[in-house]
């Protein structure tokens, strides 16, 4: 399964290469345009003569570690690449660099820590990863200073229809954009898979400049808060609700005229949707829409709960909705039906 | 000057939701322009050309048009709505504001009782439209819906609150630049930009386009007079405020010391200003393309980002004027 695959791929920002080569190697079955620019932004494209032309964007890169020195011990000290939550991965296994050495995220066992230490999580200082080395010389025989780490994390379906999994934020949406792009829309669709989202929105305004779009779409993941001890209305979105159609983030305010079209296609094609409902977080959506002299620009996101961390779930049912809603709007948009055009 | 101030401050217009306050302006300055167009975020790009015979670049005024608001994020089985914020909100100046609704539904923000008041945030804060329950108040109210303070402008004699002087002000100052200005020598765009409040996004991509030769951007700023203020030298009544320094934008020498030099010249009441905290349009606007020349002509405003902004009439006019004469001037990219 391809979004087994994809999400099972170890790449942090600025070492998005193996997702890259996976995604290629699929695209040119599809016989599509491919180009990489300098950035490492990877675009598919797909042609309909004499049609607007619309950017589908999703991020490659996922929340991780790099390797930042050894303890002479052999142990590994490491740093967040992304917006990780410390708390959540001692006791976890990860991979470290290309030939995807095995680790532990450790820490001091809880019958040596004090009263104290035992009521605050622990802080990066007291965190390392264990390789099994038993020297520092071992240690850096099998891995280098700046390799990177990823969650250890296998893809599986754990119901009907929800997978766990690492990394659904944001190959989920790179799996909708493959999806999308097989299906040969009626319009020009340019699929970008972008870098270095998670820390920064660094390769989407790159992408953006490159592609120049009418519209664009960006397909994410975001957080699901629809757990205990989150009161309703602190919901940002609910997993199994449907795609979500944004709203405002902290990076991005959703243009109201194409956010009512889309709202609009949705229920006439009885397409289950949600809208997010928070401000916080950012998306390539906000890069995008500030480009040049500014770009339309839709926001949709899957709602994953427990994202950035070793293991967030995803219902199915929503990706499908995502990539019925997309194929909607692309259809619309062939019919003339969307408010394209560079004005309010 | 007083009527458009009114005029404009009490129109709705949070940011990405500009449309009203937008038509409004447009309406104002519709018979004195050469030209005027919409882009996609929004902004209003009204254009008065220039008499030089040769035009090198344009230059661009930005005054934005958006203010702050709440978003309505949730509505209960009671007809309460959650309330998220669209800019820098302080929570405890919203207790028992008055806000309105797009559909013109107003309501009262308040929050769930609290032992302390420093745990006020805004996911403890709601907003009551006197709804009986969820139905009723879905009648007036959509997800997403952005609320902006309710409260009609007040003339203290010189000086004048309302909610929205940020940045309101500005755009009377630059529609009432536009009705002064009799010879401008360079092609001027005056540009009413859109989502400042949420990270100055209007004035990027306006600034993109029209790729001017210099950026002057006409913003309110803080003042230093009020009981056990931080020191800062600005004070209402002190004329208008030259932006030396703010945290978006070291003004260049070049267009500082040329405001200085008019506002010297055509005796023009006017004061330094080094804010240390915000930022403004012409943040983004000297940081477009390859660079550009910026400076922002600023109006002293007290009690900013609260339902009660007081500016000074005074420094109102002084703005006016040494824009005017800055404009007047032939400048030479």
């Amino acid at each position: 399964m391809l979004i087994k695959e994809l999400t099972e791929l170890p790449g942090i920002a600025g070492r998005e290469g193996q997702v890259r080569s996976f995604l290629k190697e699929k695209l040119a079955l599809e016989k599509l345009k491919l180009s990489v620019d300098a950035m490492g932004n990877m675009y598919a494209r797909h042609e309909a003569k004499n049609t607007p032309l619309v950017m589908l964007a999703s991020h490659m890169d996922e929340v991780g570690f790099m390797v930042m020195g050894y303890e002479s011990s052999g142990l590994l000290k490491f740093a967040p690449v992304g917006g990780i939550d410390l708390r959540v991965v001692v006791g976890k296994k990860v991979y470290i660099g290309e030939e995807k050495t095995l680790g532990i995220v450790g820490a001091k066992p809880i019958h040596l820590q004090k009263k104290n230490e035992r009521n605050k999580p622990f802080s990066r200082q007291e965190l390392f990863i264990d390789i099994g080395a038993s020297s520092e010389e071992e240690a850096k025989n099998k891995t280098k200073i700046g390799d990177q780490i990823t969650f250890a994390t296998r893809t599986e379906f754990i119901s009907d229809r929800v997978m766990k999994g690492k990394a659904f934020d944001d190959r989920a949406g790179c799996t909708a954009i493959l999806e999308i792009l097989k299906s040969k829309p009626p319009v020009n669709v340019c699929g970008a898979f972008t870098v270095q989202e998670e820390v920064g929105l660094r390769g989407a305004g790159v992408a953006a400049s490159n592609v120049k779009p009418d519209l664009a779409i960006v397909l994410e993941g975001t957080t699901a808060s629809d757990v205990p001890e989150s009161p309703e209305h602190r919901y940002s979105t609910t997993m199994g609700e449907g795609p979500a159609i944004t709203l405002m983030d902290r990076s991005f305010l959703a243009n109201q005229n194409l956010n009512k079209r889309v709202i609009e296609l949705a229920e006439k094609e009885g397409i289950r949707y949600q809208l997010r409902r928070s401000n916080i977080g950012g998306t390539d959506a906000g890069r995008i829409h500030l480009v040049e002299e500014g770009i339309p620009t839709i926001g949709l996101s899957l709602p994953c709960r427990y994202i950035h961390s070793p293991v967030s779930l995803l219902n199915m049912d929503d990706w499908q909705g995502m990539v019925d809603l997309v194929t909607t709007i692309l259809k619309d948009i062939a019919e003339g039906g969307f408010p394209l055009g560079k004005n309010y | 000057m007083e009527r458009i101030i009114k005029k404009l401050t009490e129109t709705y217009g949070p940011s990405g939701r500009e449309d009203r306050i937008r038509e409004v302006i447009k309406e104002e300055v519709s018979k004195l322009a050469d030209e005027i167009r919409t882009d996609y975020l929004g902004n209003l790009i009204v254009l008065k050309k220039g008499t030089a015979s040769e035009q090198t670049k344009p230059v661009m005024l930005a005054a934005h048009m958006d203010e702050i608001g709440i978003m309505i994020t949730h509505i209960d089985k009671e007809g309460f709505l959650r309330i998220t914020n669209v800019g820098g909100l302080t929570p405890a100046r919203l207790i028992g504001a008055r806000f309105v609704l797009p559909s013109g539904q107003k309501g009262v923000v308040f929050h769930e009782p609290l032992k302390e008041l420093k745990e006020l945030d805004l996911e403890k804060m709601y907003l009551d439209i006197g709804a009986e329950n969820q139905e009723e108040a879905k009648k007036h109210v959509t997800i997403g819906d952005i609320a902006v303070a309710d409260e009609p402008m007040v003339s203290l004699g010189n000086r004048l609150i309302a909610k929205a002087m940020d940045d309101r002000i500005g755009c009377v100052v630059l529609i009432e630049a536009l009705k002064k200005i009799k010879n401008n020598p360079n092609d001027i765009y005056f540009v009413f930009t859109t989502q400042e409040e949420v990270g100055i996004r209007g004035a990027k991509t306006s600034a993109f386009g029209l790729n001017p030769g210099l950026g002057i951007a006409v913003d309110v700023t803080m003042t230093g007079d009020t009981p056990e203020a931080k020191k800062m030298d600005v004070k209402l009544g002190g004329g208008a405020a030259i932006k030396v320094k703010d945290s978006s934008l070291i003004t260049s020498p070049i267009v500082k010391d040329k405001m200085v030099e008019i506002a010297e010249k055509e005796k023009i009441k006017y004061q330094l200003e080094v804010l240390s905290r915000g930022g403004t349009d012409a943040g983004a606007i000297n940081l477009t393309r390859e660079g550009i020349l910026a400076g922002c002509i600023s109006i002293p405003c007290r009690y900013v980002h609260s339902p009660a902004e007081m500016v000074d009439k005074g420094d109102v006019e002084a703005a006016v004027k040494l824009l005017v004469k800055m404009i007047e001037e032939k400048i030479d990219f």
